[in-house]
């Protein structure tokens, strides 16, 4: 059933009775053309493009816990395309285009805002840097601005303007079309839309191991029993390692806990996202009035999915330099997810050295924004076992070709 | 906040504590030809073990090296040595 204001006008008259749950809950088949492992974002957006695009039939999406419990759900869903090498614009912009047109084709609002996001400046020499990300960007055809600071001032007031800043704002660097969505909806969104497909989304199903014949990965064991299938697709970021181990096979990832923080309700203070290299720290206020705070990488190596005080410390230290007015705001959640750092900072997307297995992975700490993307180039890759010339770049092969695409040098990203 | 052991200094804060590397990889013999690919899982790839891992680390404010042996999960210390041996 399609969602409308005609939909919710009718069920109304029913006392809203009738609605139907979003997607069904079915039992693994013994068999299926391609099955992917992690019902998240990526996998999810996988399967929906799989079946719309590419016309595959028999598709699975297996799910150890609920949908989107893992990353797409411990974001602070900021989507942005603010790279400076081609190859990352055009796989970043791909994905912030897509989410521009999500809500429409998956007939699941998303709640994608386009409110922007501020990178701030805080010296002179650094504003020339600015000036020639702003030229990178717009030369891959990402729009892009140079605010100075009046401009940073008029969008963001509340940020910190006084003359004693430890760091002093200068400008920054505005991508308009950059915003946030609602993380879960995306994730049920395309959980609808790919069901809607016939797409099978079996949940409290862990894989516990991979079926290999000959040297071919054939299928996956789960705690569900075994299921075959022509290729598998893994898109389980922040346990990337554990499947290339069921593999027999290393990934150059290193995992770390990332952590994020939600406030109380606060009457609006910032339209935008604020983002401060010197700090680390970036914020956002959510449509409920929560301030999303977020910030850099844990520094020890973790699957642990929980925050720690040191992490916490620098984060909020952060916001108060960014904005002193907000030292009094009390917190009201505060997690982690755990994400796959890789050496360069970019995306693996590509064959493994088990053939049949294909892994979508690597995102670091902004895999959120780069779902309908990895979604739609992993579906490419897994229905025709060849890549999208977009996901060509990002192949595992780049680290012995020499060809990284290190954007945590070229674009400053802590991922 | 957690505290790390230094072979050193005893148990410190884990701020003053650096991570370097996974312990025990071994550097291609490069008196012979060394192929891209080994080179790449050399420098790149590692094993990121979920729970039990040893790793090289730096207490910063001595600078002394050593291996850790944690959990990657549970975040808990399993122990150190020291990496330096004794003058003879």
């Amino acid at each position: 059933m399609a969602y409308s204001a005609f939909a919710l006008l009718r069920h109304a008259f029913n006392g809203h009775n009738g609605w139907k749950p979003a997607w069904r809950s079915p039992k693994p088949q013994a068999e299926y053309d391609i099955v992917i492992i992690g019902g998240g974002g990526h996998g999810l957006a996988t399967a929906y493009y799989l079946a719309k695009n590419h016309g595959v039939r028999r598709i699975a999406v297996l799910e150890k816990g609920w949908l989107g419990g893992g990353n797409t759900g411990r974001n602070t869903t900021t989507i942005r395309s603010n790279y400076f090498y081609p190859e990352s614009a055009a796989l970043y912009d791909l994905s912030v285009r897509l989410y521009e047109n999500l809500s429409r084709e998956l007939n699941y609002n998303v709640m994608f805002s386009q409110r922007g996001l501020m990178f701030l400046v805080h010296s002179e020499p650094e504003m020339e840097i600015a000036a020639r990300t702003v030229n990178a960007m717009r030369l891959n055809g990402v729009d892009a601005e140079l605010l100075d600071r009046d401009a940073v001032r008029k969008r963001a007031p509340v940020l910190n303007f006084r003359d004693d800043a430890r760091y002093p704002i200068h400008g920054g660097v505005f991508q308009g079309r950059a915003g946030t969505a609602r993380h879960d909806a995306v994730a049920w969104g395309y959980a609808r839309a790919a069901d809607r497909q016939g797409v099978d989304i079996i949940q409290n199903c862990e894989v516990t191991g991979l079926l290999i014949e000959n040297g071919i990965c054939k299928g996956v064991e789960t705690s569900k029993g075994r299921i075959r299938a022509g290729r598998v697709g893994g898109a389980v970021a922040g346990h990337s390692s554990v499947l290339a181990g069921m593999g027999g096979f290393q990934l150059p990832i290193q995992s770390y806990a990332l952590q994020a923080f939600v406030s109380e309700p606060l009457k609006p203070v910032i339209d935008t996202v604020a983002f401060s290299p010197a700090t680390g720290t970036y914020f956002c206020q959510s449509d409920k009035g929560g301030l999303v705070i977020g910030g850099a990488l844990d520094r020890v190596p973790s699957y642990g999915q929980r925050g720690n005080m040191p992490v916490q410390e620098q984060v909020l230290s952060g916001l108060i330099e960014m904005a002193p007015a907000l030292a009094k705001v009390k917190l009201l959640r505060h997690w982690a997810g755990n994400v796959d750092v890789t050496p360069d900072s970019s995306p693996l997307i590509g064959p493994t050295p088990l053939e049949g297995l294909f892994i979508n992975c690597g995102w670091g700490t902004g895999g959120f924004k780069a779902i309908p993307a990895g979604g739609y180039l992993f579906a490419h890759l897994l229905a025709t076992g060849n890549h999208h010339a977009i996901s060509r770049p990002f192949d595992l092969d780049r680290f012995a070709r020499g060809a990284l695409i290190d954007e945590g040098a070229a674009s400053g990203i802590a991922h | 906040m957690q505290q790390f052991p230094c072979p050193f200094c005893g148990l410190r804060d884990e701020r003053e504590f650096h991570f370097a590397a996974e312990a025990g990889k071994i550097r291609p013999d490069t008196t012979q030809p060394v192929s891209d690919a080994d080179w790449a899982a050399y420098l790149h790839n590692r094993k990121n073990p979920k729970g039990e891992t040893r790793e090289v680390w730096i207490h910063t404010p001595c600078a002394e090296v050593f291996i850790l042996k944690r959990d990657t999960l549970s975040m808990a210390v399993l122990g150190c040595e020291p990496l330096r041996k004794d003058i003879p």
